[in-house]
């Protein structure tokens, strides 16, 4: 998905510089047809991302202030709800249901609950995928052997579809499961608390690490071998060599890599989803979503409205104070321009 | 260069539009019902023509050879059978979907019983009154029940399931009667070194399965006919606490609270089970199955109850017409044919479904391939359907959070009761 937008927004880049162009300097003939050519170039782009992005988003904006159908005490069917307000918002907020606290037992009363576990499994696992995909890179970025091989190999986890890889681990966690009998223990993997985070930050770590990896290595291979063989002809330790050279200069790949995983992290659903179900604080925000859509599509409105005002400051603060830049980094140019 | 930076927070709202795209998808639909229930309810009732037919994967090739047999006597009203994807989650989102564009193209849709409310109070379905009526003097009533939605039949009864209890003959020659019989016999299975009893308690549909049955079976109740829920009783609190206790003094082994179906199952056929209960299904995989050690050495029995049979959950699905069909007496007509005795058997035969009729239950030729009907028919007969509401989705939520709780002892049972019931309550405003 989100390699979809990329290419998708580099081509907006001619047209305010097209547009400028011709109200600021005006008289030049070619720059202004050139700036129109481009606009209609651009256009079917620009009308395909407003159906299939704008449309999507403000219907959801809209429904979330309506209210969710209710049943008529007479006729026991239901009927539309009205207008909302911000009631919706409130609702899950403020945890209210009707008059009172929601109880427990209903989605209304899990919603910080479930955003905690969300950044929780974003943090841990966006951490350790980082860690060990680094380590993954810098041995795939060398020559030897069979590395085309290994470079396939690392991939086959991130090409299975989290859907099956889910399954398996749910296999491998399952009381009778592989896990429990290589290592002689007897934990309830899904069925308690802190044994169920685990399982999933395994599996999503195991699933998402060969992609980290590839990311990193794309940086690491764009560092030039000069740049090293000069760091040791000067006696730069290989410590030294690391901390010096390649972080500084892989860090514009590496930081749009910790994005796009954040990103993706935290609208995380196929594996709690199918490895617990939820059960024992597993409950990602897209699994309250999705089983609020069931319940009531306004309220799942209001919900999705509020994941998305979510992961859009993350992707913010990333942008604007951590200066990971996806455009830049897309365009030949751009690259390494990094405050 | 500026400029593209300037660009970057735009990509960003890009990026992050499509994974907002992602979760909010479901969400494009209107949830417009409209109380119409005469205006198209009333449309279409005589009309005769070719009509589709929906139902989820038709895994044991039940449907086709039906509908091929249906087409050849009826030339002039051809189905086309519009087979789903054989996810329940699937099914149901893909039939309300079609539901909300109020599209003519699903004349007679196959739904699962905890969703025949649901859909009814939405005013999709054809309620089976005047000339649509059917007879239902032959089903079993609680099959009935769970297609009946304030008093009116919505959907014609068309596979059933019950629970059944499963049992290792070789260390307990009769199988227990009542639930305190079978904690008694426990000892039996701490002797042999095996878990005692065990259903479905991993937090999912299942679990509300096993908790309305305990409920019910100790004569309590779920929510009652208004939809309100009922569970301030002795009854409902009796019923949950004996599950609550078994777990805690470990005739339920601790593992079960990851069991669904067939880690169940695969525990059973290991020996390491005295008592499950689960679905016939179960039989002929530990008869035949080559990992199963029980084979010669496991009995089936109706789940044992408070004095008498346990009151079961019940599975199975019902047939409805789409209040939107353009052909309802072809519909109607089909219904029939798909609930007729001859179609029964068939879907026993073929597809080892539990047929809704109480006449076949006894019928020679089934239970000779299906030795396990008597027992079912036992079942069934005591059965009590899940809540039947409209806002089925809330309550088995609800029931599975609360008491996973408790029989976890995170929770009180009082506690998890008063919390179920005060879930339930808000989730039907």
């Amino acid at each position: 998905m989100s390699t979809i937008a990329e290419p998708k927004s580099s081509p907006e880049v001619p047209l305010p510089r097209g547009n400028k162009a011709d109200k600021e300097v005006g008289q030049d003939r070619k720059a202004k047809s050139q700036g129109r050519w481009a606009f209609w170039l651009i256009a079917p782009t620009l009308a395909l991302l407003a159906v299939v992005i704008v449309y999507p988003i403000v219907n959801a904006v809209i429904m979330s202030f309506q209210k969710d159908q209710g049943l008529d005490p007479v006729s026991k069917v239901f009927v539309k709800g009205g207008p909302a307000g911000f009631s919706n918002f409130i609702h899950w907020l403020a945890q209210q249901c009707g008059s009172g606290p929601c109880a427990p037992g209903t989605l209304g009363s899990q919603f910080w609950s479930a955003t905690g576990t969300t950044f929780f499994f974003a943090v841990v696992t966006v951490i350790l995928e980082t860690i060990l995909g680094f380590w993954m890179a810098i041995i795939m970025a060398r020559t030897f052997r069979g590395r085309s091989a290994l470079r396939a190999a690392v991939l086959v986890p991130w090409a299975i579809p989290t859907a099956v890889t889910a399954k398996l681990w749910f296999f491998i966690f399952a009381f009778e499961g592989i896990a429990n009998k290589l290592f002689g223990s007897a934990i309830l993997w899904t069925g308690s608390e802190w044994p169920a985070r685990w399982a999933i930050i395994i599996a999503d770590v195991w699933k998402t690490t060969p992609f980290m990896a590839l990311l990193i290595l794309a940086g690491l291979q764009i560092i030039p071998a000069e740049v090293y063989e000069a760091a040791k002809v000067d006696g730069a330790s290989a410590w030294q060599r690391f901390t010096q050279i390649t972080l500084p200069l892989v860090k514009p790949a590496l930081l749009v890599a910790v994005l796009f995983r954040v990103l993706d992290a935290l609208r995380m659903y196929d594996l709690p989803a199918i490895m617990t179900g939820g059960a024992n604080n597993t409950t990602t925000l897209s699994i309250l979503v999705v089983d609020q859509l069931r319940q009531g599509v306004n309220s799942a409105a209001a919900l999705s409205t509020i994941t998305f005002i979510i992961i859009f400051i993350v992707a913010f603060i990333f942008v604007r104070f951590l200066g990971a830049n996806a455009v830049a980094s897309a365009t030949p140019n751009g690259k390494g321009k990094v405050k | 260069m500026n400029r593209t930076k300037q660009l970057a927070p735009l990509a960003a709202v890009a990026v992050l539009a499509l994974s907002l795209a992602a979760c909010s998808g479901g969400g494009g639909g209107s949830s417009s019902s409209g109380g119409s229930l005469s205006g198209d309810a009333a449309n279409n009732l005589q009309d005769r023509g070719p009509i589709t037919y929906v139902q989820g994967k038709d895994n044991s090739n039940v449907v086709r050879p039906l509908v091929d047999k249906w087409n050849a006597a009826h030339p002039d009203e051809k189905v086309t059978f519009k087979e789903q994807t054989d996810k329940a989650d699937q099914q149901h989102d893909d039939l309300v979907q079609h539901f909300q564009a109020k599209q003519s193209d699903y004349d007679v849709v196959d739904v699962d019983v905890v969703w025949t409310a649901e859909f009814a109070a939405q005013s999709w379905l054809q309620p089976l009154t005047g000339s649509m009526a059917i007879d239902t003097s032959k089903m079993m009533p609680a099959t009935v029940k769970t297609a009946t939605y304030n008093n009116t039949l919505y959907a014609a009864p068309q596979t059933s399931d019950g629970g059944i209890l499963f049992y290792r003959k070789d260390l307990v020659p009769t199988p227990p009667k009542t639930w305190d019989e079978m904690m008694s016999m426990c000892s039996i299975a701490k002797a042999a070194n095996i878990g005692c009893y065990a259903g479905q308690y991993a937090k999912y549909e299942g679990l509300t399965v096993n908790v309305a049955e305990a409920i019910n079976t100790a004569g309590g109740k779920i929510v009652d006919d208004s939809g309100k829920p009922t569970l301030d009783t002795p009854e409902a609190k009796a019923g949950l606490t004996n599950l609550v206790t078994a777990y805690k003094n470990g005739n339920i082994p601790t593992e079960a609270v990851t069991f669904q179906e067939e880690q169940g199952r695969q525990a059973f056929e290991d020996g390491k089970l005295l008592f499950l209960r689960n679905w016939p299904y179960v039989y002929n995989l530990a008869k035949t199955d080559g990992a199963s050690t029980v084979k010669d050495t496991f009995g089936i029995a109706p789940l044992p109850g408070k004095t008498g049979p346990g009151a079961s959950s019940l599975g199975g699905h019902n047939l409805a017409i789409s209040v939107y069909s353009k052909h309802k007496a072809t519909a109607k007509d089909f219904l029939t044919f798909m609930t007729s005795e001859e179609s029964e058997k068939f879907y026993a035969t073929q597809g080892s479904l539990a047929p809704v009729l109480t006449s076949l239950y006894d019928d020679a030729t089934l239970t000779d391939k299906l030795p396990y009907l008597p027992v079912l028919k036992t079942s069934i007969e005591n059965a009590v359907p899940r809540p039947v509401t409209p806002f089925y989705p809330a309550v088995t939520k609800a029931v599975q959070d609360n008491a996973y709780a408790a029989i976890k002892g995170d929770k009180t049972v009082d506690q998890a009761l008063k919390d179920m019931g005060a879930a339930i309550t808000s989730a039907s405003q």
